[in-house]
């Protein structure tokens, strides 16, 4: 009887790690996201941008 | 039986303590893949930017980018707006997929990026297009 009460215990504990594990991580991708896109877009960390991205880029390529 | 329990509970210990480290911490962003990646992007996009501010190029609701008008675009650089988006829509898909791959869970890739979508619209600029169920809006 404890035997099979110990082993029912296990069969609820292990799927329930399974589940945390493979559980998808939506704040720790946000956070990954937003790194990602401040440094492909030069943005500050953190900030959301400027109106108007004129001042800090030289105009953008009427040389071509 | 003793044994047995013992042996059990330190597997149920091991298991619990890997679950509990995976799911406190960050995603990789740091692999060479995803590197190269974001080089090739953010080398990329002093060539788009000027299409996200003339509204000829807009955000996907799917993490992509596409073109909105193509009349937007100076006619010198109408040939060439196709093979950029192409370009930027296919390191857009390869980052995805490499941040779910680099953590150990390639099936994460579409969750990863739907959140990328989110966060390319939260982040653009006023003025820039973004597409949502209803369609094209501006920002």
């Amino acid at each position: 009887m404890k035997k099979i009460g110990i082993i029912g215990v296990f069969v609820l504990l292990i799927p329930a790690c399974v589940t945390i594990n493979i559980y998808f991580p939506a704040a720790a991708a946000e956070k990954a996201a937003d790194k990602i896109i401040d440094e492909v877009w030069q943005l500050k960390p953190g900030e959301e941008p400027p109106a108007r991205p004129a001042e800090s880029k030289p105009a953008d390529a009427p040389a071509n | 039986m003793k044994k047995l329990f013992t042996v059990l509970s330190l597997l149920a210990a091991t298991l619990f303590s890997s679950s509990w480290v995976s799911a406190a911490a960050d995603l990789d962003v740091n692999t060479p893949a995803i590197a190269a990646i974001k080089n090739s992007m953010q080398a990329r996009h002093n060539q788009l930017s000027p299409h996200y501010n003339s509204g000829a190029v807009g955000l996907t609701a799917d993490g992509l980018v596409a073109v909105r008008d193509a009349t937007a675009v100076p006619l010198k650089d109408r040939g060439g707006i196709n093979s950029l988006v192409a370009a930027e829509n296919g390191d857009r898909t390869a980052l995805y997929k490499e941040i779910a791959v680099g953590n150990g869970h390639p099936e994460w890739a579409g969750e990863i990026r739907s959140t990328f979508a989110g966060r390319w619209v939260d982040k653009a600029q006023s003025g820039w297009y973004y597409q949502n169920a209803g369609g094209w809006v501006k920002k």
